[in-house]
């Protein structure tokens, strides 16, 4: 499903591998190692040598916007333009029902962004993400910032994702984690990326 | 005094006058301010730049050649592309640091000589120094105000706002609209002091150019009718030359894959650079 052929990001060499439909793949290293920059250039955010494919087209044979409505990176510290939450949101049905899975009330998407705690944000960033159904979710320290209950409910929405064939590849610092979630992983060390087993 | 009633002044006239200064350095040193340098260098260099350019002037009025007007037309617009650059806090890296000001004030100094000058005034011929140095210069200094204003808030806008704005481009949106909340603020800020000075003309103050006028005899509602023309003129040039600025602006922040290039800025530089 998600092909990388030769990505060359800053700071590290090449890298290959593929991912299949309804794989969760973990990425592992220490602080600034790369993970960041490698998602992020998986997401076409940052120019970056070689060549991604999804379902067999390249990303640039089609627009940045139309790559990333597909391609979705969610950042560790998430931005926000709007007022409230639901300024953040496309019409569309469920955004309730998604953002109580999370732990989180409704009332809570009308109030104002600067209102909501760290851990809230972050929820209703991973909402935000994941509303649209994007193929491919980039999710860079998913629950960095979660408490172990909404944790588990965050887990239990990528696995949602999994089960209906998306890609999801996050970067996380929890053994435990990558062990509950991934079904392999990528370890950046040294500027190398290695992929294997958890 | 000649037949309109314009008076000459004399260089006594003009020492009386900064008899004055001297007041300001008194009080700085009264009030140990530490400004009476900065005042003297500050009020030397006013006399002595506006001097040679009444020099310039002269000779060039005396000239009405077209390459003579262009010429120094185009060192106007050099000197305040340079201008619009010096004042930014995040230049953009290599030539479009200084090329993308100056081509905006190129394009509206052009405009308003053709259209100001060439069309509505009408002189014969229609390159006449006169007419078309003066308007030329209070075009490009209302509109490098606004490139300045528009491009610097434009810049740091962007930097500071970076997550917003990038949360919006990982979601799909496309460069401009994931920058329209900060270049609509960046235009806005542009064109602030032309509108707020619209505004106050008249009431709260009397414009230079119509003052000058007076002063030298035209009639006052005559003067008016100048002051209207280039008002009209320095708001369409400012309005467009910030239009133009900030969406070249945009554009060179974002590339052709609509992603946000805060790498094509430099570190911040001192903004206070003269």
């Amino acid at each position: 499903m998600l092909r990388i052929d030769s990505l060359q990001v800053y700071g590290l060499a090449p890298v290959s591998f593929e991912v299949a439909k309804g794989e969760c793949v973990a990425v592992q290293g220490p602080s600034g190692s790369g993970k960041t920059v490698l998602l992020r250039a998986l997401a076409d955010l940052d120019p970056a040598k070689g060549q991604i494919f999804l379902d067999g087209t390249e990303r640039n044979s089609m627009s940045g916007p139309a790559w990333r409505k597909q391609v979705r990176y969610a950042a560790a510290e998430p931005g926000w333009w709007g007022e409230t939450p639901r300024e953040h949101f496309a019409q569309g049905a469920g955004l309730d029902k998604l953002v109580n899975q999370l732990g989180l009330k409704s009332t809570q998407l009308d109030q104002s962004v600067t209102q909501l705690s760290t851990g809230e944000r972050q929820r209703m960033a991973l909402v935000r993400a994941v509303f649209d159904r994007p193929s491919v979710l980039l999710l860079d320290e998913p629950t960095g910032a979660l408490d172990a209950k909404a944790t588990r409910q965050a887990e239990r929405l990528i696995r949602r994702q999994l089960k209906a064939g998306h890609v999801v590849i996050f970067v996380s610092h929890d053994p435990e984690q990558v062990k509950r979630l991934a079904d392999r992983k990528l370890t950046i060390r040294g500027g190398k990326v290695r992929v294997g087993r958890v | 005094m000649s037949q309109t009633g314009y008076i000459a002044l004399s260089y006594w006239d003009m020492a009386m006058a900064a008899s004055l200064i001297l007041i300001n350095g008194a009080l700085s040193v009264a009030f140990r301010l530490g400004l009476e340098r900065t005042l003297f260098i500050a009020a030397a260099r006013m006399t002595v730049q506006l001097m040679a350019v009444g020099f310039v002037l002269k000779f060039i009025f005396s000239q009405t050649s077209a390459l003579w007007t262009l010429g120094l037309g185009l060192c106007m617009v050099l000197f305040a592309g340079r201008e619009a650059m010096a004042r930014q806090t995040r230049r953009y890296k290599g030539w479009w640091a200084y090329g993308l000001g100056t081509g905006t004030l190129l394009f509206v100094g052009l405009l308003a000589i053709l259209f100001g000058v060439g069309v509505i005034i009408g002189p014969e011929p229609w390159y006449t120094p006169r007419f078309v140095l003066p308007i030329l210069g209070m075009a490009l200094g209302n509109t490098l105000n606004g490139i300045s204003l528009g491009l610097e808030t434009l810049t740091t806008t962007a930097f500071r706002e970076r997550a917003a704005i990038e949360a919006r481009i990982a979601l799909g949106a496309t460069h401009f609209e994931a920058m329209s909340a900060v270049t609509r603020q960046a235009l806005k800020t542009g064109m602030m002091p032309i509108v707020n000075s619209m505004a106050a003309t008249g009431i709260v103050a009397l414009p230079g150019m119509m003052t000058g006028q007076i002063l030298a005899g035209v009639d006052p509602v005559e003067a008016t009718k100048y002051q209207v023309l280039i008002t009209f003129l320095i708001a369409g040039g400012t309005a467009l030359g910030a239009f133009l600025a900030v969406f070249g602006g945009t554009r060179l922040l974002t590339d052709e894959r609509h992603r946000l290039r805060l790498d094509r800025l430099e570190k911040p530089a001192n903004t206070n650079s003269q």
